[in-house]
C-alpha cells in the first residue's frame, strides 16, 4: 500500500558521504517498512492524541506515521474507582478532542463540567470567581488520564496509515545535519527506523530533546503535588473547582461527581511526606483545616482590602462576593493517595531540521492553574494545522518555514501563559505582608474589572 | 514606519534564464561528463553537486522564487477550486488537483512544476532555454514526478495545443517578454474554455524600477546585474486590458511583498512592486 519514497532515497543517492552514519541512514531509508513520514515518540495523552489527530487528517491520509510507546500499553478497563489523576480540559482541548471523535468514548464513560471557579487567599479576604453564579457557563472538564488515553488510543487504532508500536524504548536518536537527511531512531533491542520528521512527545525529561540539545531552562519548586480521591460528607451540586492559595502552596479540588473530587494538594516535600504517612482520618482533618481554617492574617491587609471594597463598590463594580465554601470532607479513597514532584522547564527550540517538540517535553508549569496538558494538546492542533498547510501546499512535511510557523505561534501562546503562571506561584508563595496586601488588592481589582476576566479567560480557554 | 518598512520589502524577481545560462552551463559539461564517460572523477561530481543543488537549494541565489511557492501554490490551488474546477471529494485531500492539466509557462528548472505535480496536477512545462530544462527533467526524474518538459516558446506550443488546458500559469515571466500581446494570445489559446490563468509579475512604477531593479541588483546583489529591464514591466491595468481582449475576465488581483530579511512573501493591497493576477477565460471562447 505504502509506496517507498523515491524521493528521499534517490535524494541520499546524490548527496556526498558524510561518514558511515549517512551509509547506514541511507540503506535504512531504503526499506519501505522502516521508513516512515512523521515518526512520533511517546504515546502518552499528548503524544497519541498527536498520533490520532495526524491520522485523521485527510491530508495527511498518504503519509505514513509510526507512534512508539516505551511501555507496554495495557488493555485496561475502566474501572469503578476514579483515579487520582484527573486533568482539566479546558475548551479548545475539548474542541480538539471533539474532532477527533474521542470525546464521544469519554461522554459514554465519565467526565465532571466545572461550571465555576473560585480561587481565593488564606491570608486575606480577597477572592476571584470565573463562570455565572447561576452555574450556566462551561469553564473547563475535569477527566481521569486514563479514560482520556484510553479514548485517544480507541480512535488511534481506527487510523489506517497509523502504526503503534509499543514496548518501544529508543536507545539514540540521529538527528539530521543536512537538508536532506532523514532522522534516523535506534530502539534498544536493535530495530532500526528513519523518518522526515520526528515528533518529541516523550514527556518532561524528553530524550528528544537532549538530541536535539535544546536550551532548556528549569528549576525545581522545592514543591511536591499530594493527589488523592476525596468523599464529602453530603451529596451536593459538585460543579465548582476550589482552589485556595495557602502559604505552602495551593490546594485544589476538582469535581469528579455529586460526593467525589479530585485532591491536588502542592506543598513542600517535608510536608508532603508527612500528609502520605498519616492515617486517613488524620489526613482528612488536616485537610479540612487546609480548606476551610483560618490563618493569621496581618490587620493591615484585612483593613485594606476592606477598604478597597468600598471603594469599589462605590463604582459599582462586581464585589458580590458570596463566597461559598465547600462542603466538610468525609473520607479519602483508600490508596488513592500519592505525591508527585512539581517544577518548572521551557525549551527555546521547539524545533530543529526534522523535529518538532510537542507537550511536556517543550514546557512544564505548576499545575496551579490547571493548563500543562492544555497548552500540549494546543500545540497537538498547532501542529496538525501546520503540517496539513505543508502538504496542501506541496511542501515536504519537514519544511522548516512551515515548523517555523509552529515554534513561534505556540511559544506566542505558551510563554506569556507560562509566565502568568510563574507569576501567581510566586506571588502566593509567600507570607511578606507587603506582598500579600498588594495580591490581595490585585485579585480584588482583577475580580471587579470584567474585561480583564474576560482576557485571563480566553487565554485559558484555547 | 511605512517608510521604512517599504525599503525593507526588496523585490527580487528573477530573471530565471539569466541564472541559468550563468549557473549551469558549466554543470550542463561536467553533466556530460558524467554521464558519458565510465569512470566518475569524485571531484567533478562533488561540483555537480554543488551546482545542481544551487538551483534547488532552498537558501541558494534562487530562494526568493522558492519561498515565492508559498503564496502562488495556494494561488492556484484556491483559485481553482473557487472556480469549481475540482471535484469536491479532492479538496482538502494530498492531492486537491487531481487530474488538472496545467501548462507551466517559463518554468525553469522546475520550482513550481514539481509541487503543482505533487498536488496531483499533470504539469506540462515550457521553457526556452534547454540548459534549465535538463536540470528540471532529472530532478523531476529523481523525485518521481511525471512532467513534460518542452523546450518551446509558447507562441509555437499553442499551434497544437489548442483548449488543452485547466490552467495556465506564468509566474514571474511577463516581465521578460517584449510581445505581451501575442503571450498572452497564445497563453489563453492554450486553454478550455473556463480556463484559468494565474500571472505574477511586477509593476511598472518607480517603486518596482528603484528597489526591485536598482537595489536589488546593484546595492544587495539578491539578483545578478542586467537581470531585469525596466522598460518591458508591466502595469496591471494594461495587462488586465491585454487579458480582456484575449477572452479572460480578471478574478482577482493582489499585491505582493517581500520581505528579504526573512525570504518571506506575504499578500499585500500595495500592488506597486509585485502583484498576482487570475483571469478566466469566457466559457463560450
Amino acid at each position: 500500500m505504502f509506496k517507498i519514497p523515491l524521493t528521499k532515497a534517490a535524494r541520499l543517492n546524490s548527496v556526498v558521504l558524510k561518514g558511515p552514519r549517512l551509509v547506514l541512514l541511507r540503506a535504512i531509508a531504503q526499506d519501505a517498512t522502516k521508513h516512515y513520514d512523521i515518526i512520533i515518540a511517546g504515546g502518552g495523552m499528548v503524544g497519541t492524541t498527536l498520533a490520532c489527530t495526524l491520522g485523521k487528517n485527510q491530508i495527511l491520509s498518504n503519509k505514513k506515521l509510526l507512534l512508539l510507546e516505551g511501555s507496554k500499553i495495557k488493555q485496561q478497563s475502566i474501572s469503578d474507582k476514579y483515579s487520582n489523576r484527573v486533568v482539566s480540559i479546558n475548551l479548545g482541548t475539548h474542541k480538539l478532542l471533539n474532532d477527533i471523535g474521542a470525546w464521544s468514548f469519554i461522554a459514554k464513560n465519565r467526565f465532571a463540567t466545572v461550571r465555576r471557579m473560585q480561587v481565593w487567599d488564606a491570608l486575606s479576604d480577597s477572592s476571584i470567581t470565573f463562570g455565572s453564579s447561576e452555574h450556566t457557563d462551561t469553564v473547563s472538564y475535569i477527566v481521569e488520564n486514563d479514560l482520556l488515553l484510553a479514548a485517544v488510543s480507541e480512535e488511534a487504532k481506527k487510523c489506517n496509515n497509523l502504526s503503534i508500536m509499543d514496548g518501544a524504548k529508543v536507545k539514540n536518536y540521529q538527528l539530521p545535519i543536512a537538508q536532506d537527511d532523514v532522522v534516523g531512531i535506534t530502539l534498544e533491542n536493535g530495530e532500526c527506523f528513519t523518518c522526515d520528521l520526528l515528533l518529541g512527545c516523550d514527556g518532561v525529561n524528553s530524550s528528544v530533546r537532549k538530541a536535539m540539545e535544546a536550551d532548556y531552562l528549569s528549576w525545581s519548586y522545592n514543591q511536591m503535588g499530594v493527589v488523592a480521591t476525596v468523599r464529602f460528607c453530603e451529596k451536593f451540586n459538585n460543579e465548582i473547582a476550589w482552589q485556595r492559595f495557602l502559604p505552602n502552596g495551593p490546594i485544589a479540588l476538582l469535581p469528579l461527581t455529586e460526593e467525589l473530587s479530585s485532591l491536588v494538594w502542592s506543598t513542600t516535600p517535608d510536608e508532603a511526606k508527612r500528609l502520605l504517612s498519616l492515617t486517613n482520618q488524620d489526613f482528612v482533618a488536616e485537610l479540612n483545616t487546609a480548606i476551610s481554617g483560618t490563618f493569621s492574617r496581618s490587620s493591615l491587609v484585612l483593613q485594606a482590602t476592606s477598604a478597597f471594597d468600598t471603594f469599589l463598590r462605590m463604582f459599582n463594580c462586581s464585589v458580590d462576593q458570596v463566597r461559598a465554601y465547600p462542603p466538610k470532607v468525609q473520607d479519602i479513597d483508600s490508596g488513592s493517595r500519592a505525591a508527585f514532584p512539581l517544577g518548572f522547564g521551557h525549551s527555546s527550540q521547539y524545533i530543529r531540521q526534522g523535529v518538532a517538540l510537542v507537550g511536556d517535553a517543550a514546557h512544564r508549569i505548576h499545575p496551579l492553574a490547571g493548563q500543562g496538558v492544555n497548552l500540549g494538546f494546543g500545540d497537538v492542533a498547532c501542529l496538525n494545522k501546520i503540517l496539513g498547510d505543508a502538504v496542501y501546499s506541496a511542501s515536504a512535511i519537514s519544511n522548516m518555514d512551515y515548523l517555523k510557523g509552529y515554534e513561534s505561534e505556540r511559544q506566542k501562546h505558551n510563554v506569556p501563559t507560562m509566565l502568568a503562571v510563574e507569576a501567581l506561584h510566586r506571588l502566593y508563595n509567600t507570607k511578606f505582608t507587603p506582598i500579600v496586601l498588594l495580591r490581595s488588592l490585585g485579585l480584588q481589582t482583577t475580580h471587579a474589572l470584567e474585561p480583564i476576566k474576560r482576557a485571563i479567560r480566553n487565554q485559558a480557554a484555547v | 514606519m511605512k517608510k521604512s518598512k517599504k525599503w525593507m520589502t526588496i523585490d527580487v524577481s528573477l530573471n530565471i534564464r539569466q541564472l541559468i545560462d550563468t549557473n549551469t552551463n558549466e554543470f550542463v559539461t561536467v553533466f556530460s561528463l558524467f554521464s558519458t564517460v565510465g569512470t566518475i572523477d569524485s571531484e567533478e561530481v562533488e561540483n555537480f553537486q554543488k551546482l545542481a543543488a544551487e538551483w534547488w537549494n532552498p537558501c541558494g541565489p534562487l530562494k526568493p522564487l522558492h519561498s515565492m511557492n508559498k503564496l502562488r501554490i495556494p494561488l492556484v490551488r484556491d483559485g481553482l477550486i473557487n472556480e469549481g474546477c475540482i471535484a469536491i471529494v479532492h479538496v482538502r485531500t494530498s492531492t486537491p488537483l487531481k487530474g488538472m492539466s496545467v501548462l507551466d509557462v517559463g518554468c525553469g528548472g522546475g520550482i513550481l512544476s514539481e509541487p503543482l505535480a505533487r498536488l496531483g496536477a499533470v504539469v506540462t512545462g515550457l521553457d526556452a532555454t534547454s540548459n534549465a530544462l535538463d536540470v528540471a527533467r532529472k530532478h523531476a526524474k529523481d523525485n518521481n514526478l511525471a512532467i513534460n518538459y518542452m523546450c518551446s516558446s509558447v507562441e509555437e506550443f499553442s499551434q497544437n495545443n489548442i483548449g488543452k488546458f485547466d490552467a495556465v500559469v506564468a509566474s514571474e515571466v511577463v516581465e521578460h517578454v517584449t510581445e505581451k500581446a501575442s503571450f498572452i494570445a497564445a497563453c489563453s489559446k492554450c486553454l478550455k474554455p473556463s480556463g484559468s490563468i494565474f500571472i505574477t509579475t511586477l509593476n511598472d512604477t518607480f517603486l518596482a524600477h528603484f528597489l526591485g531593479v536598482w537595489m536589488a541588483e546593484n546595492m544587495l546583489s539578491l539578483v545578478p546585474r542586467g537581470t531585469h529591464q525596466s522598460e518591458k514591466f508591466v502595469k496591471p491595468h494594461q495587462l488586465q486590458r491585454i487579458l480582456e481582449d484575449n477572452g479572460l475576465r480578471t478574478k482577482l488581483m493582489h499585491g505582493m511583498i517581500y520581505n528579504f530579511v526573512t525570504n518571506n512573501w506575504s499578500w499585500s493591497s500595495n500592488r506597486s512592486i509585485n502583484y498576482a493576477m487570475h483571469a478566466v477565460k469566457n466559457a463560450d471562447l
